[in-house]
């Protein structure tokens, strides 16, 4: 990740030490591998954030657990007769939803973070402009791992079973994660557009309740629903995401769940990260 | 000499106030340029403006020649910047701040450790690298934050108020740390409160006042057009304070100000040898002084010298404004 630098002298210049690396010509732009490495560097510093303050996990490590109960012990048995048979059903869809759960406190995190001095010391260094957005969406890649560690785990200890190989599950989480940083992308957009950090996780519930529950993550079978609903819940992506994942864990037909899903994810991207990353500028 | 910070014509606003109205200052290589001026007056929107965090409305800018619009990437590689808040991660240990931005600039990651040790130590923080920044003591916090600003060896070094808030004795440890940078050849551009912390540390000072550089020069110059000394006189008897005026007004030659609720008379003055014969004319007068010193005039009288108005604070420089 070394720059590859040459060295010039001249008066005012300082020599710089054995372990620096030495000055460069000046460059004009900042390239595509930079802006990777910045964003690894920016990332390391959240996840040692968290190594600090563990208790910034919190949320995702009892959001799992509490919502994993709550659900499976309330419609369990009204939905699909017995706990057990709906754990199957609800472990697949939690999944989906805490996926999008897990991006919930990084527009928090982000709107403090521009207001603190720290970024005003990011951007005047010569680092690509996007990287401390993208250091903070990698980084928070350790609250998506604690969720699904803690949902399955938990979820197995409940009795939850694969039915699936080690690949499809793997391709399961791998999907629920490409969605997830997608999704990161819309958080950090509210937590751009919010005036104050309070203010955020109030404007993200309006996205994120319709989205998380207008789904098939609690049941699949749609069709008591109004037809309003059930066409909303038949586009919503995170349908798509939940029924992939059911068919990757615990079998059953795909479809294009697991296209539609990476088609979301992309063109989410596709908006919400230059739509970010034009706001960021405009702010700081 | 090789001019290293140069602008002209700054102006900025925010919203109806003018922070910047026409802004022209300069430094030459290993210069301290120190920006001299009371809360909103308008140095911090030059230093952000200078360091590319901020557009100016009108004017341009140029850092060792490269223009800070059009050019910011070259200049942030010449560039560091100690702000006026805390710029390093409050959470992160004095070595991590320091490996953070050692990688960031490209070092290796052994590179960065040892980088990050040898201006701990160089600090005087080594005790403290393991220690999150935030339980940091405020001078601790200042030295971390100019060790961070070095670790890229820059050529221009922006310290906006880096004394502000500190002890006495911090404030002093602050002193020799710039003084240290300087030597290392940097030229640097500080921005201040205190008279007396520009006169011991710049070549250069500029007077800002109401988003205008309303006077500039060496230390010396400006003292030899504000009087270099303040002398202030005090009656035991509070009612002899325009008496004791009048006895000033007549060595010096000028009306000196008093102050009515303390009848403290202050008078600048060019020429310590003055002081004797003040006293002799106090003693004439049978008034005895509870109080007279002799000392460097405050922000403020510099200010009434150069601008005819006391020094006002207003909050204007917190507002950290939208580019």
């Amino acid at each position: 990740m070394t720059m590859q630098l040459t060295p010039t002298t001249g008066p005012g210049v300082t020599a710089a030490p054995a372990s620096a690396p030495p000055r460069a010509a000046l460059r004009h732009r900042i390239g595509f591998g930079q802006t990777l490495a910045n964003g690894l560097t920016l990332a390391w510093r959240n996840i040692m954030q968290l190594k600090h303050s563990p208790e910034k996990l919190l949320d995702v490590t009892l959001m799992p657990v509490v919502f994993l109960v709550l659900f499976l012990y309330v419609f369990g048995g009204a939905v699909a007769g017995s706990t057990h048979s709906y754990l199957e059903l609800l472990l697949p869809g939690l999944v989906g939803q805490m996926a999008i759960f897990a991006t919930m406190g990084l527009g928090t995190a982000l709107c403090e973070d521009i207001h603190k001095g720290v970024f005003d010391r990011f951007r005047s260094l010569p680092i690509a402009r996007s990287a401390p957005l993208i250091g903070t969406v990698l980084g928070d890649t350790v609250r998506f791992c604690v969720v699904m560690i803690v949902l399955t785990g938990f979820g197995c200890a409940l009795g939850f079973r694969f039915h699936t190989g080690p690949l499809d599950i793997l391709a399961a989480y791998g999907l629920a994660y490409v969605f997830y940083l997608a999704m990161c992308w819309v958080s950090a957009l509210v937590g751009l557009v919010a005036p104050s950090p309070e203010t955020v996780q109030g404007l993200s519930f309006i996205w994120f309740m319709p989205l998380v529950f207008g789904s098939s993550v609690l049941l699949s079978n749609t069709s008591t629903m109004p037809g309003w609903l059930q066409a909303w819940v038949k586009i919503n992506p995170v349908t798509d995401l939940a029924d992939a994942v059911r068919a990757l864990t615990i079998g059953g037909p795909m479809g294009s769940h697991a296209l539609m899903t990476l088609a979301w994810a992309a063109g989410i991207v596709v908006v919400a990260f230059p739509a970010a990353m034009r706001l960021y500028r405009r702010k700081v | 000499m090789t001019t290293v910070i140069e602008a002209e014509g700054l102006t900025k606003r925010f919203g109806a106030t003018q922070a910047l109205a026409g802004v022209d200052i300069s430094a030459d290589r290993g210069q301290v340029l120190a920006l001299l001026g009371p809360n909103g007056a308008g140095k911090t929107t030059i230093v952000r403006i200078l360091a590319t965090l901020l557009k100016p409305d009108d004017g341009s800018a140029r850092v060792s020649g490269y223009d800070v619009l059009s050019e910011a990437v070259e200049v942030r590689q010449l560039i560091a910047l100690t702000g006026q808040y805390a710029s390093l991660d409050e959470e992160l240990t004095g070595t991590e701040n320091l490996i953070m931005i050692c990688r960031l600039l490209g070092f290796t990651r052994p590179a960065a450790r040892a980088r990050a040790a040898e201006l701990l130590e160089r600090f005087g923080l080594t005790a403290a690298a393991g220690r999150a920044l935030k339980t940091y003591s405020g001078g601790m916090r200042r030295r971390l934050d100019i060790a961070a600003s070095l670790v890229g060896e820059p050529e221009v070094l922006f310290l906006d108020e880096p004394t502000t808030g500190l002890d006495p004795r911090a404030r002093l440890q602050m002193w020799d740390t710039i003084r240290e940078v300087v030597a290392g050849g940097a030229t640097v551009l500080l921005t201040t409160q205190y008279l007396d912390e520009a006169d011991e540390l710049a070549d250069r000072i500029a007077v800002i006042d109401h988003g205008l550089v309303v006077a500039s020069g060496t230390p010396g110059e400006l003292k030899a057009r504000t009087g270099s000394q303040t002398l202030a006189l005090r009656a035991t008897d509070q009612a002899r304070t325009l008496q004791a005026a009048d006895v000033v007004a007549e060595v010096t030659g000028e009306r000196p100000e008093i102050s009515a609720d303390t009848g403290l008379v202050t008078a600048t003055i060019g020429d310590p040898a003055i002081v004797p014969a003040v006293v002799r004319r106090l003693d004439d007068a049978g008034i005895v002084a509870a109080e007279l010193t002799l000392r460097l005039p405050s922000l403020d009288e510099v200010f009434l010298n150069l601008t005819g108005h006391h020094a006002e604070n207003d909050d204007l420089e917190r507002d950290r404004s939208v580019a």
